[in-house]
Parts: C-alpha cells; structure tokens; sequence
C-alpha cells in the first residue's frame, strides 16, 4: 500500500518526533476511554448505610454482573432487533441505489450527469439531525404532501411516524444521507478501471448491461465490501435521527435503539456502569458482525479467484 | 496507488455532450439511465427543495397551504429567527464554524504530519503505529463518547469548547489518507536533496513536503469538516450551556421546544434552511478542488 522505502535515512529520532501529536491525541481520546468504559463496566457502586456523607458511595469490583443485566435486559434486546430490522432495510436498499447509480453514471450517453451525481451526492452535505428534521415533517401528516395528495384522492393516508412504517420513515433517511457518499466511492472505482478491459467484451456486441454485470461489478467488489463493511459500522450506532424524530412522534421511545439506551442509562438514570457495559457490548457486537462479514466476503474472493 | 495519479473524477460531462451518434439502438438505451439519475436527483433534491418553500411560509401557512406553494413569510421567519433568545442562532452558527473549520485544520495538520512520518520513514514499530491509529477508526464512537465525557468531567472540562474540538482532532482516516498521498506526491529523491543541503528534517517537511501534500490534505480537511460540521453525539453529551451548541444542537433543542409550542415550526425550519445553506454552497463551490479520487485509491488498497 505504501511505497516501501527500501534505504533506511540515517535520522532517527524524525519520525517519532513527527507522530507524537497522533500518539498523545489517540492515548487521550482512544485508549484512554476505552479502558476507562472496560474498567466501568466491571465495577459498580456500592452505598453503604444510607449513602449520605463522604465516602458512603464507593466503586467496588462487580466482575461480569453489569454485562449479565445488560444481556438480561430486554429492553436492549428489542432495541437491538428494531436496529438490525433497521439496518436490514437500510443497507440493501442504499448500497444497491448506490451501485445502480454509480454504474448509470458510467454508462456512455448518458445526459446531465455531472448535475445528477452532484444532486445525488448533495445529502452528504446535510448533517443528519437536519436529514431527519426535513423528512420528519414531510411525514408530519399537517404539513406532508403525501398526505395532502391522498387526502385528495380520497386514499387512507397511512401514519408514517408509527408502527411498521416508522421503520420505512427512518430507514429512508438513512438512505437518502448515505446513498450519495457510497455511489460516489463505487464511481470513483468505477473510473479507475481501464477502457481496454472493455474493449474486447464492447467488440465481441455484449450489452452496456451484460458489461455492468459481468465485468464493471466484479471488478468493483472490493469497494462494495468496503461500503458494505462502514455502512454495517454506522447503521447499528443510529443515534441522532430517531433522536431527532422523537419530539414528532410518540412511537420513539427513549431506548429505540441500543446507543440511545446508552445515552439513557448514562445521562438519563445516571447509571454509568451499565451504560458502559452496554456499550462494550454493542461495540464487540459491531465489530463482531462488520469483521464476520469481512471475513465472510474475503473467503468467498478466494474461493472466486481459486476457482 | 497508480490511481492517484489524478483522473479526474468528472469525464462524464465529456462523454455525455459531443459524442459521435452511435446507431440508433444503443442511443436509446442510454434514456434509461438518464431517466433513473433523474429521479434518483429528484429525490435527493426533494426535502431541499420542500424546506426552500417551506422557509417562505408563516406559522399559519404552514400548516394549511399546500406542501409545495410559497408563503409569504420568509422576511417574518427571518427576523424572527435573528430576534430568537437575541440571536443565539447566529452563535450557532459561529460555533459549528469555529468547531468544524478548526477542528478540521488541526485535524489536517495532525494527519499530514503523521502521514508524512509513516510514508517516508523507515523505523521500528511503523506498521504497528500506524496498525493501532486505523484501529481506532473501527471504534463505534459510542465506547468513546460516554468516558470521554466522564474524563472530560474529571478534567473540569466539559460544557467547554475543548470538549467538543479536542477529541475529534485525530482522524484515524485522515492519517491513512494523508499516508497514501504523502507516499504518491512527495518523491524520495526531493526529501535526499534537501538533506544534502543541509535541511532540518522539520523544515524539509514544512517547506518541500507539506506543499506537495496540499491537494490530499485538503480532501482531508474537507472530509473532515463535513464529519464535524455534521457531528450531534459528541456535542449533544459534552454541552449544556447553549451559547455553546454547534448548529445541529441548536436546532435540535429548538425542535424539542416546537413540539410544546409548533409556534417555534417556522423557526425550525427557517434554521434547517440556513444552516444547509453553507455547506451546500462550500460543496458547489470547492467540488472541483476535491479530489475524490483519493476515495477510490483509499478504498482499492
């Protein structure tokens, strides 16, 4: 990945030197943290007598107790099942607009392209607490054109904001903020590879869609594992949009998804040990699910290449 | 990382105007996709669009004129805004510029050093610096979040801007970024010749490399200011005095207020407009200084 410098440069100290900052910067704000969450998590406080005065409240060892709560609790596992059905809506659908938009840009005679990618990619501008204020009152019956249209028309107008159809509400946020950013990672790839490698395929009368198909996706893979990989990272830590939402619609409750159940635990109950226990978990999960897939996907690229 | 060399990123208008009229058939195919960016653009642009005419309506409009016709309150809606709490958005605003374009500065700066340090050196343990910074990119910042606060706390310095600036300065990715570029854009032979010359090793990198590394370091500062600018966890758990708020806060808190009082609506969504308004415009304007090529030659590796 780097050109590797095969001289060794007789100055010794430079480099160290150099990487200071990003050592104190990650030993502060990376390690720092997380030992502090893990050190929390197995501890917990225990009040003596009435826990009034100094020293009445202490910190004592609690081993995996607050992780058997968080496990126990169902109020996170529900909040884990909304987010990966979430995530289940979410992922599909935004990397495969994704990848069917970046392969039209890259389609020849194609009309107004640079306008159209640039619309598309325009979400990523937008921050997501904004994303989730402007789609939630397009959903707000009162004021949405949905619900103006089919009024119009006579048609039950469904509540976007409740039950099953909060899902779709929420997921399509996620999709519109994030289908730019991966389209625009996908194209880039898409760029990079040589007109040669079409040539033939061009020569031998296959069509635009048996190129996309055959040879564009292929070769694409790696960046699709890619998006795929941060796009799995991002999803199960949803936190400000249906934050956001929650002042619009009743239907989201304080603990909707896992992190926010953190943020309750912490802030909310002033449970710091659970909260931290909790986010253990859902950090061991991410990183569990993300790298299974990695895995998974790389071993199917050998099996590919084997065959 | 051939791909760097910079293709640039925009051939589609190229091939899109002026291209010899193939036969009839393979023309007609390319309407389908045209249609289809089409619609997905119409789609992109739509909360935009609504939040543009939205931002025109009074309170009262609001709710009872059809979605997509223009009020004519936008002035109102203005001066209302600016009056709101003796103009505490603007703060808002001044703020999320303070957090973002500073933070992303320092952020860049950082990268750039490390970057430059990983790419050009040989030393004992590099893999393994640079092996534990990617790692933290993997880090949910929701491990993060909660005891960066209580350290904060334990600090004394939570509720301050610090709080907020600091802990996003490091950008695991914009290391790896300012690492990719440092190695494709800043030739060994140039850093060998100002050694011979007699160059400290700090002013080799501040006066040859760093020049060289402007186009990467400025994806690096712009992606950087988007995640800043866009950022709600850190903020939303670090501040309470809303002099502080970056935008996003500000307008959050507005928006849990509006559900007692749908008065503060037209506020909302007045500020939702103003606050899309920079950045949409920082996009248009640099999109033709931001190499996004750096994304694919990133993502390839």
């Amino acid at each position: 990945m780097t050109s590797a410098r095969r001289r060794s440069y007789g100055v010794k100290g430079a480099p160290y030197a150099f990487l200071l900052p990003a050592a104190v910067l990650f030993a502060l704000f990376f390690a720092l943290p997380i030992g502090y969450a893990v050190w929390l998590s197995l501890h917990k406080v225990q009040v003596k007598g009435l826990g009034l005065g100094a020293g009445a409240r202490s910190e004592v060892w609690a081993g995996l107790e607050n992780y058997a709560d968080t496990l126990s609790d169902s109020e996170l596992l529900d909040g884990a099942l909304r987010v990966l059905g979430y995530g289940a809506l979410v992922i599909p659908v935004m990397l495969g607009l994704a990848l069917v938009f970046a392969l039209m840009l890259d389609t020849e005679r194609v009309r107004l392209a640079p306008f159209t990618r640039l619309a598309i990619f325009l979400p990523y501008a937008v921050p997501g607490v904004v994303a989730a204020m402007l789609w939630g009152f397009l959903y707000l019956p009162d004021v949405s054109p949905f619900h103006f249209v089919l009024d119009r028309l006579g048609l039950p107008q469904p509540d976007l904001l409740d039950g099953g159809p909060l899902y779709i509400a929420l997921s399509n946020i996620a999709v519109w903020g994030g289908t730019g950013f991966n389209m625009i990672v996908i194209y880039t790839s898409l760029r990079a590879i040589p007109a040669e490698v079409y040539e033939a395929a061009r020569l031998d009368g296959a069509t635009p869609l048996q190129i996309a198909v055959r040879i564009k996706i292929p070769m694409v893979a790696p960046s699709l594992v890619l998006t795929f990989f941060f796009s799995i990272i991002a999803t199960l830590q949803v936190f400000s949009e249906p934050t956001t939402l929650k002042p619009l619609t009743n239907s989201v409750s304080t603990t909707w998804s896992p992190l926010m159940k953190v943020y309750q635990d912490a802030f909310g109950k002033g449970d710091i040990h659970s909260a931290a226990a909790t986010a253990v978990v859902i950090a061991f999960v991410t990183l569990l699910l993300s790298f299974g897939f990695l895995r998974a996907a790389n071993s199917r690229n050998k099996q590919e290449a084997a065959r | 990382m051939s791909s760097l060399a910079v293709r640039k990123a925009a051939p589609a208008a190229g091939t899109a105007r002026g291209t010899v009229p193939g036969p009839a058939p393979r023309r007609r195919t390319a309407l389908v996709p045209t249609l289809a960016l089409l619609i997905g653009a119409a789609y992109c642009l739509l909360p935009v669009a609504w939040v543009v005419i939205a931002a025109t309506k009074s309170g009262s409009e609001l709710f009872s004129t059809f979605t997509f016709l223009p009020g004519t309150g936008l002035t109102e809606n203005l001066k209302d805004l600016h009056a709101y709490r003796d103009g505490v958005y603007w703060k808002w605003m001044g703020n999320s510029a303070l957090y973002a374009g500073l933070g992303a500065l320092l952020s860049a700066a950082v990268s750039a050093i490390s970057g430059y340090a990983l790419a050009i050196y040989r030393f004992r343990g590099r893999e393994t610096v640079f092996n534990i910074l990617m790692a933290g990119v993997l880090m949910p910042p929701v491990i993060l979040a909660v005891p960066q606060y209580l350290l904060m706390a334990e600090a004394d310095l939570t509720d301050s801007y610090v709080s907020v600036l600091l802990p996003l300065v490091l950008s695991p990715y914009g290391v790896y970024l300012a690492r990719i570029y440092a190695a494709a854009a800043v030739p060994s032979d140039v850093v060998e010749a100002g050694r011979m010359d007699g160059a400290s090793e700090l002013r080799i990198f501040t006066r040859i490399a760093l020049p060289m590394m402007v186009p990467g370091l400025v994806t690096v500062f712009l992606f950087q200011f988007v995640a800043v600018w866009n950022n709600f966890l850190l903020p939303y758990i670090m501040l309470s005095d809303d002099e502080k708020f970056p935008i996003t806060l500000g307008l959050f808190t507005l928006l849990e207020q509006g559900s007692n009082t749908p008065a503060l609506y037209t506020l909302v969504i007045t500020g939702a407009l103003l606050a899309v308004v920079p950045l949409v415009a920082l996009f248009l304007v640099i999109q033709r200084f931001w190499s996004l090529d750096l994304l694919s030659g990133a993502v390839k590796s």
